[in-house]
C-alpha cells in the first residue's frame, strides 16, 4: 500500500480526517477528486495552513498537512509549536523530502535540524521511518493518537519488511556485541549494507531502526550501548539535537556513558545533487559507513542505488 | 436601534472600561489596547454573537478570536458584566492561583484560543470558519485584530487564504487605535489607506467608528457584507478610549498604575477630574 492509498482510505473511513497541503500535491496527486472538501490546499503559506489546522483541529477534525520538510519545520515553527503543540491538538504533519531526499534542490531545501525543532515542542510525537513499508506501518497509530505529530515522510520502496510498528518502541533487528548501529529514515537501507560489510569483516554487529524519536525507546538505547563495544548513531541531520543528542540524554539520565560514534552533518549541509551521488560524495553509501566505522578501506563493492522521482 | 439599549450598552461599556482600570495595578496590564476594544467586545458578545453560559461547548456557537490578546482585560470586563466569570477572579489578576494574566489562555472558559504572538488567530479563525461551510453550519467566526498586528505578513496571508475560500461566515475586525506598542502606526509601518488594502484582497469592508454602537450595529447587522467574501470591519478606535489623561498617547501601552493613580482614573473615568499621573510613563514589553 502506498502512503496516497492509505491516506485516502483513512479519510474516506472517517470523516474527521481533513488532508491539507501548502501546494505540496506530489504525495496526495489523487485525493482532491476523491475528499472534495475535505481537501483543502492554502497555496504557499505554510504558516497560515497551520493555524487553520488548529482551527478544524478545535472543530474535531485530524488535519493531515503537507509541505516541505524545511519549511514545514521551521516556516511556520512558531505556528506548529503555538497553535498546535500549546494546545495539544492533533495536527498530524507530513513532512515532505526531510534530510537527504531533498537531493539536488540545495541548502534552502535541506531539513537537517526538524527532528531536534520538532522534539523540542512539548506533547509533539516524532518519527522517521526507514522506507514506505516502514512509513505505512507506523501511520494508523500516528494518526489515531491525540497528540500532534511530525512524521519525515519516505516513501523509497525497499525488500525490507518491518516488524509491526509499536508505539515509542524502535525496531531492534539485531543486536551486536562489536558495533550496533541506531539510525532512522532513509539510512536504515544504507545501514543494512554497511551491517553486512562489517559481518563479512568478521564483526558481530547489530542494527536498530530508531523509527519513533519522541518517545524515544530508552530501553533499546540502553541495550545497544551496554552490550555493544561501539555504539553508531548514523542520521541525516546535524550531529547537533538528533539521534545523538538523544543518546546522549538517555545516557546521561540513566548515569551511564558509552563508546559512541555519531555519523550525521557536523555543522554544515550537504552537496546537493542526485540522491546515489549525494551519499556518495558526503560518505554514508553503506561502504563508505563501514569503512568508517572499520577505519579501513574494504573490496565491498556498494550495489547500485534507485535514483527516486523527482517531485516538486 | 433603540435608544435604552444603546444605554445598556454604554452602561455595560463603563463597568468594563471599571474592570481594565482596576486591572491595571499590581504588576499592570495593556490598558490602551482593552480600552480602545471595550466596545467592540461588548457590542459584540451583547448584540451579536450566538454566545452565553450555556453553550460555550456547543458546536453551533458562534467564535470569537482575539488574535491581538494583550486586550484580553477588556474581554474578561466583558465576560464578568455577562455572567461568563465571577467579578472576584478579575482581582486573581497575575495570580498564580488562577490563570488571569496578560494575554488569554482557554482554561478561561468562553476564550476560544490562547493568544499572544500576533498574527496567529486569523488563520486558526480561517480554519474554523472552513469547517463550518464544510459542515453546513451557519455560525459566524468573528476575528478581533490590532492595526499593529497587521504588520504581521501572516495577516494578509490569511486575507489570501480567505478570500480563495470565500470565507464570507468569517469576519476580521481591526480594532484601529492608530497606535501600535511605541508610536502612531502611520509614523512607523503606514497601513493607510486600509479599507482599500483590504478590499484589493477581494474582501467586504466596513469602516466605521468603533465607539459607537449605533454604528456598530449598522455594520454587524449588514452581515454577511457580500456573499462568496470575507467581512471587515475596521473599527476606528482611540487607544485610552475613555481616560483623557491617556488617550492617544504613545508612551501608555502597558501601564501598571499605583493606587492613587487607579482612584484618580476611576473618577476620570465618570467625568470627574483629569489624574496626575506619577507612575513611570513606558514599560516597555
Amino acid at each position: 500500500m502506498t502512503y496516497e492509498e492509505l491516506l485516502t482510505e483513512t479519510a474516506l473511513n472517517d470523516d474527521r480526517f481533513i488532508v491539507m497541503t501548502a501546494e505540496n500535491r506530489a504525495l496526495v496527486r489523487n485525493i482532491p477528486a476523491k475528499l472534495g472538501n475535505r481537501f483543502i490546499d492554502t497555496g504557499i503559506t505554510e504558516q497560515t495552513m497551520i493555524g487553520a489546522a488548529a482551527g478544524l483541529a478545535l472543530r474535531g477534525r485530524i488535519p493531515v498537512v503537507h509541505a516541505l520538510a524545511s519549511f514545514l519545520s521551521m516556516r511556520a515553527f512558531e505556528f506548529i509549536r503555538t497553535d498546535a503543540g500549546i494546545p495539544k491538538l492533533p495536527v498530524k504533519l507530513s513532512s515532505f523530502i526531510p534530510g537527504f531526499l531533498s537531493d539536488g534542490n540545495g541548502p534552502t531545501h535541506q531539513a537537517l535540524e526538524d527532528i531536534a525543532l520538532m522534539c523540542g515542542i512539548p506533547n509533539m510525537t516524532v518519527f522517521a521511518p526507514a522506507d514506505e513499508d516502514d512509513l505505512v506501518k507506523m501511520l494508523p497509530q500516528v494518526w489515531k493518537h491525540p497528540n500532534p505529530s511530525y512524521v519525515r515522510i519516505n516513501t523509497r520502496k525497499t525488500d525490507y519488511v518491518h516488524a509491526p510498528f509499536e508505539w515509542g518502541k524502535a525496531e531492534v533487528v539485531s543486536i551486536g556485541e562489536d558495533v550496533t548501529i541506531l539510525t532512522y529514515g532513509l539510512l536504515f537501507e544504507q545501514a543494512l549494507i554497511a551491517a553486512e560489510v562489517l559481518k563479512s569483516e568478521g564483526l558481530s554487529v547489530g542494527l536498530i531502526n530508531m523509527r519513533s524519536l519522541k518517545p524515544v525507546d530508552e530501553r533499546a538505547i540502553l541495550e545497544a550501548t551496554r552490550e555493544s563495544r561501539l555504539t553508531i548513531t548514523l542520521e541525516d541531520h546535524f550531529q547537533t539535537g538528533g539521534l545523538y543528542s538523544i543518546v546522549a540524554t538517555v545516557l546521561l539520565k540513566h548515569g551511564l556513558t558509552a563508546n559512541v560514534l555519531p555519523i550525521a552533518l557536523n555543522e554544515r549541509w550537504f552537496k546537493p545533487s542526485l540522491l546515489p551521488n549525494v551519499l556518495q560524495h558526503e560518505g554514508f553509501t553503506g561502504k563508505q559507513i563501514a569503512e568508517r566505522i572499520l577505519g579501513y578501506k574494504t573490496f565491498f563493492t556498494q550495489p547500485k542505488m534507485a535514483i527516486p522521482e523527482f517531485s516538486e | 436601534m433603540h435608544q435604552t439599549q444603546i444605554n445598556r450598552l454604554e452602561a455595560t461599556a463603563l463597568n468594563v472600561r471599571e474592570h481594565i482600570i482596576k486591572m491595571s495595578t499590581d504588576g499592570g496590564c495593556f490598558v490602551g489596547a482593552s480600552l480602545s476594544a471595550a466596545d467592540l467586545i461588548v457590542y459584540l458578545y451583547s448584540e451579536f454573537l450566538n454566545v452565553n453560559a450555556g453553550n460555550l461547548n456547543d458546536p453551533n456557537r458562534d467564535y470569537l478570536f482575539l488574535s491581538k490578546g494583550h486586550d484580553v482585560p477588556a474581554l474578561y470586563g466583558t465576560f464578568v458584566e455577562l455572567g461568563l466569570l465571577e467579578k472576584e477572579r478579575l482581582q486573581n489578576h497575575l495570580s498564580l492561583n488562577d490563570n488571569i494574566y496578560w494575554h488569554p489562555n482557554t482554561k478561561i472558559p468562553g476564550i476560544e484560543f490562547h493568544s499572544g504572538s500576533l498574527g496567529h488567530l486569523p488563520s486558526v479563525a480561517i480554519g474554523v470558519a472552513m469547517d463550518i461551510k464544510i459542515r453546513g453550519g451557519s455560525n459566524r467566526v468573528v476575528c478581533i485584530m490590532g492595526d499593529g498586528e497587521l504588520n504581521e505578513g501572516t495577516c494578509w496571508e490569511a486575507a489570501l487564504v480567505a478570500n480563495a475560500y470565500k470565507l464570507d461566515n468569517l469576519i476580521f475586525v481591526i480594532d484601529r487605535n492608530h497606535f501600535q506598542a511605541n508610536m502612531a502606526t502611520e509614523d512607523l509601518i503606514p497601513l493607510e489607506p486600509l479599507h482599500d488594502k483590504f478590499t484589493a484582497f477581494g474582501a467586504a469592508v466596513k469602516r466605521i467608528n468603533g465607539h459607537d454602537f449605533e454604528a456598530l450595529h449598522e455594520a454587524f447587522s449588514a452581515y454577511p457584507f457580500e456573499a462568496g467574501k470575507v467581512n471587515v470591519v475596521i473599527a476606528d478606535t482611540v487607544r485610552g478610549k475613555g481616560l483623557p489623561s491617556i488617550e492617544r498617547r504613545a508612551d501608555r501601552w502597558f501601564c501598571n498604575f499605583n493606587a492613587e493613580e487607579v482612584d484618580g482614573l476611576l473618577k476620570e473615568l465618570h467625568g470627574e477630574h483629569t489624574t496626575q499621573l506619577t507612575s513611570e510613563t513606558l514599560v516597555v514589553r
